[in-house]
């Protein structure tokens, strides 16, 4: 079987796979946010930027070829995943201590993963638009981080069309295919997998927040990776892209 | 995004060549007719043309020339392009009309924006009216416009000459010295075959004229090798590099060389259609170019069995809507599909899967009026110009601080400095090549040649002298990326906001060492880690100007630790209005 | 040996960080021997002495929060952001999704048993800065402590690891940002 090699490990790949397929097919862990196994590939967190032979790629949407020499889990490449998380966390209003989804939020995960401590950048404070006119969901797009995972779990696995991103540059925001532009007035149901995909507290069931207590939810037991850091420096430290 | 659905491949073979129907164009017309997109017409639309509703509001959004709210019955967005720019005339006229910018008057009659270069550097400062251009503004024709608009005077009766836009063609080179009667190179292709006529262009060593400089008979030859029944050729007239004009002459006063071109690549290729994706700021041209696609026509040069060869092809024109990101071919193959401009994963490259899926050419439009050349002349004649890695001519748009702005044909190997006389520039501080994507070139740079291995151009030339704030220019072209930025990948949607923030901080004097620390940072982030060529290259100014110009940031620094990324007075200035206070405690 | 001065204030918080401090219970009394404290809302010492550490927990809010965050950038060695609203702008930065207008107007005229509407203009009433800011958009912040609030062992950890000359460090499990 073909492979390719990631920090110096060999990692066995398909033809078709990407790097990211085939990393966590072994087991390997390369952050990511806007990636999903069994949706198709989107590259715009940028989260999971490997170096291949010294050219950064996205692992999750560049394929996997004989030869790559891949660097994943390297100091620096995990300082300039904090500055794009931290742009994700400053772009938005994520405020964890009033978010129904802390603890089980992806983002911040991968925070934690990644040892930030703070948005680092000034924040941008938007004011985005609440729909909560659904029955059973809540859509709040101040924590949206443009994944378009829901986009596309609607379009390939729940064949409907509920979800785009309108608007351009920092104005992007999600948009709902009705007339009235509202949640309620769409076809999603709570069957939907875009119901249920937003790695964020974007998209919300209803009545169902702070279910699991603080110490029992997903990110209290289990890291977003299987390898992490051991301990958190709690002074900046500095990405070396360049 | 990538998902093409609705989007089924088919023949496009003489189908609509007008695209009535196209999302892009019936927006327009309804911004036209109602100065913005009604609500309501949203969903009819979207109904009508079977698209998602999501998806006519992305495109309404997504594209500057189209609104929510309606502007007024004279709209007129002036250029913030350093060279065909000046917003204090903006300012005069808004101060003039009493109109904030970007708002529409409550009469109606007015409403007064910005627009990101508008292709008229060497006219000086410039504007949209109503879409069109109007050039050569002045002080005191901001004050006879401005009795015109008060006069409910419609613009079709303002004075014809304050629209002209001249070619301003000053030096001819190997492409524009050539007269050239349309279909001669069409006529050439006679007793050569598909081969041999690929040849040609790949021995020419003809590279794309974007800027990017891949080999024009590789793609070509991918595109044609690509497995498929159905391919397409499309001109890339989405000219939006700021500084850049040349594709506007060469539109004007060479469409025929540019429509030979393509309808050679696709008998090449093997597309019997093509697309010429023209920017919205050009839609001033579009008549003469669809009155030029019918004499062809008419002619026997387009359409079928082409000069009765059996050589099917034509040519339909998509129109932008202002979107700068839309000169990328993926995103502008995007916009063709009637979404917004979004970059596509690559690979796979267009050559394989551009347009509906299908093989595409995308090629720029001086590629493609060489190549008819090439074809018509031989690639010999191509040759006896340029370098042996960058051969042939580049039309260069030079601009900003010289004597004589216009479009200067020079044979790749040229120097900058040889430029700079030529157009009559002098005390020269700097010269953007390449537009702000490009290079910030230095007077220690001058020697220096434009050349795919020296410096690459698409052909914006912007000259600087020493009375401009060269500062304040690339917090300009700063702002231009945060404007333009699609918004698709973190890096270039946060980044360039941040570069923005900063660049801006740092200019109006609130910068200290930190603030430029932190701009080199993210300037390194946004242009190694983004999605497409716009994020790749958004950068660019600063990082040529902390390596070229430091003395410029230095000069202008706060020489403190840190200073606060917020005005804190002007921070409470809110709170004082609605408290009425004013004392000392109310300050900060 | 000088014992180690420590300041300690609350802005715009609730202080809940504070009440974790005192989280760690006995253990504070292990901690003054090495350790004596200024301005705190702990001995009511109304300004800040030179210092070497100085924790700061909320976020900005007002003109008062302003004043007493460069007393404390002016006076501590290390200043130290404490919890989600000093880093960025948690609870209180929740106001920002409205303009200062709308807020004051909800709480002051249109609220529902109002009495005497008018918005407050005691020149004693620190104005409100249009936006609520986490602290490192205005000082230069040294240590970032999160956690709505931070564990009280995340406390003893970031102390005792400056007390012994260390660089701050805590274990990958006392980080969360709620």
């Amino acid at each position: 079987m073909s492979s390719i090699n990631i920090d110096g490990t060999d990692v066995p790949f398909e033809p078709g796979q990407t790097i990211m397929d085939a990393a966590l097919a072994a087991g390997v862990y390369i952050p990511h946010l806007c990636h999903k196994p069994g949706i198709s590939p989107h590259g715009s967190c940028k989260l999971c930027t490997v170096d291949v032979n010294g050219r950064a790629v996205s692992a999750c949407t560049m394929a996997a070829a004989e030869g790559q020499k891949i660097e994943n889990n390297t100091p620096a490449l995990n300082e300039v995943r904090k500055s794009i998380t931290q742009m994700l966390f400053i772009e938005g209003n994520h405020l964890c201590p009033s978010c129904e989804k802390t603890g089980d939020c992806t983002l911040q995960a991968v925070g934690y993963h990644l040892g930030m401590l703070d948005g680092h950048y000034p924040q941008f404070y938007p004011r985005r638009e609440v729909d909560a006119s659904h029955p059973s969901l809540v859509l709040d797009r101040d924590r949206c981080i443009m994944c378009e995972l829901c986009v596309r779990a609607s379009r390939e696995v729940d064949g409907k069309d509920v979800f785009a991103i309108g608007g351009r540059g920092t104005g992007r925001h999600l948009i709902v295919n009705s007339a009235t532009g509202k949640l309620a007035d769409s076809d999603i149901t709570t069957d939907d997998l875009a119901a249920h995909i937003c790695p964020v507290g974007a998209i919300l069931i209803k009545d169902h927040g702070y279910e699991v207590p603080i110490g029992r939810r997903t990110f209290d037991l289990h890291s977003v990776a299987e390898t992490d850091l051991g301990e958190v420096k709690l002074t900046k430290t500095r990405h070396h892209d360049e | 995004m990538h998902v093409h659905h609705g989007q089924e491949s088919q023949p496009g073979f003489l189908t609509q060549p007008q695209l009535n129907d196209h999302l892009l164009h019936r927006l327009h017309d309804l911004q036209t007719r109602f100065r913005h997109i009604p609500q309501p017409s949203i969903a009819e639309l979207a109904e009508e043309l079977q698209l998602p509703i999501t998806q006519v509001e992305a495109v309404i959004d997504f594209y500057a020339f189209f609104h929510r709210q309606p502007r007024g019955q004279t709209d007129i967005l002036f250029s913030n392009c350093t060279s065909c720019g000046d917003l204090a005339l903006m300012q005069q006229l808004c101060d003039r009309l009493q109109v904030e910018p970007e708002q529409t008057r409550a009469d109606g009659r007015i409403s007064i924006g910005q627009a990101s270069c508008i292709g008229m550097c060497d006219h000086g400062p410039s504007a949209l009216v109503n879409g069109i251009p109007l050039t050569s503004i002045t002080a005191e024709l901001i004050e006879q416009m401005a009795a015109l608009i008060e006069s409910d005077t419609p613009v079709a009766s303002w004075p014809e000459n304050w629209f002209r836009v001249g070619n301003h063609i000053r030096k001819e080179g190997l492409l524009l010295s050539e007269s050239f009667e349309p279909g001669s190179a069409l006529k050439s292709m006679r007793g050569r075959n598909r081969d041999q006529l690929l040849e040609a262009i790949t021995a020419s060593g003809l590279k794309g004229r974007g800027g990017a400089g891949f080999s024009t008979g590789m793609k070509w030859q991918f595109c044609r090798d690509a497995e498929s029944t159905t391919r397409y050729v499309v001109c890339n007239a989405d000219e939006g590099e700021p500084g850049t004009f040349k594709d506007r002459i060469l539109l004007n006063s060479h469409a025929d060389e540019v429509f030979e071109g393509m309808t050679i690549c696709g008998h090449i290729i093997g597309a019997t259609q093509g697309y010429l994706y023209l920017r919205g700021e050009y839609r001033y041209l579009l008549d003469a170019l669809n009155t030029t696609l019918q004499r062809r026509r008419d002619a026997g040069l387009l359409g079928a069995n082409i000069l009765g060869e059996g050589i099917d092809f034509d040519i339909a024109i998509v129109v932008g809507a202002g979107a700068y990101i839309c000169g990328e071919e993926s995103a502008l193959i995007e916009s063709m599909e009637q979404k917004p401009g979004i970059p596509r994963i690559r690979p796979p490259f267009p050559v394989t899967c551009g347009f509906r899926n299908q093989p595409t050419v995308v090629n720029n439009v001086e590629t493609l009026a060489a190549a008819a050349n090439i074809i018509l002349r031989g690639h010999e004649w191509f040759e006896t110009r340029g370098t042996w890695q960058s051969r042939g001519s580049k039309l260069l748009s030079v601009s900003g601080d010289c004597a004589r702005p216009g479009i200067y044909e020079v044979a790749f190997g040229v120097t900058i400095e040889d430029i700079l006389h030529d157009c009559g520039a002098t005390d020269v501080q700097a010269v953007q090549v390449g537009g702000p994507s490009g290079s910030l070139v230095g007077p220690d740079k001058f020697s220096h040649c434009i050349a795919f291995e020296d410096i690459a151009t698409g052909g914006s030339f912007m000259i600087f002298n020493h009375t401009r704030d060269l500062l304040d220019i690339i917090g300009k072209f700063t702002r231009f990326f945060a404007h333009e930025s699609c918004g698709f990948c973190t890096p270039c949607r946060v980044g360039t906001t941040l570069l923005n923030n900063g660049m801006q901080k740092i200019c109006s004097g609130h910068g200290t060492a930190h603030d430029v620390d932190e701009l080199a940072r993210t300037a390194a982030l946004v242009s190694r880690r983004s999605h497409c060529g716009l994020g790749i290259t958004a950068a660019n100014p600063i990082r040529d100007g902390l390596k070229h110009f430091p003395q410029l940031f230095e000069a202008r620094l706060l020489h403190q630790e840190m200073e606060p990324e917020f005005n804190l007075d002007a921070s409470l200035a809110e709170a004082r209005k609605l408290t009425r206070r004013d004392d000392a405690e109310a300050h900060l | 040996m000088s014992k180690v001065r420590v300041a300690t204030t609350s802005l715009a918080g609730c202080f809940g960080c504070h009440m974790s401090f005192l989280d760690m219970d006995e253990r504070i009394v292990g901690l003054l021997e090495h350790v004596e404290f200024s301005r705190s809302p702990i001995n009511d010492i109304k300004h800040c002495e030179p210092c070497d550490i100085g924790l700061v927990e909320g976020a900005l809010c007002n003109a008062d929060n302003v004043h007493v965050l460069r007393e404390f950038r002016e006076n501590c060695k290390i200043l130290i952001a404490v919890g989600a609203c000093a880093i960025n702008g948690g609870v209180p930065a929740m106001r920002n999704h409205f303009s200062l207008q709308e807020c004051l107007e909800e709480a002051f005229l249109d609220e529902i048993g109002v009495d005497n509407p008018h918005i407050p203009n005691d020149v004693e009433i620190p104005l409100l800065l249009s936006k609520v800011h986490p602290l490192h958009e205005v000082v230069k912040v040294d240590y970032y402590l999160p956690g709505c609030p931070p564990p009280a062992d995340a406390f003893v950890k970031i102390l005792t690891d400056l007390l012994e000359g260390r660089e701050p460090a805590l274990p990958k499990n006392m980080l969360h940002y709620d």
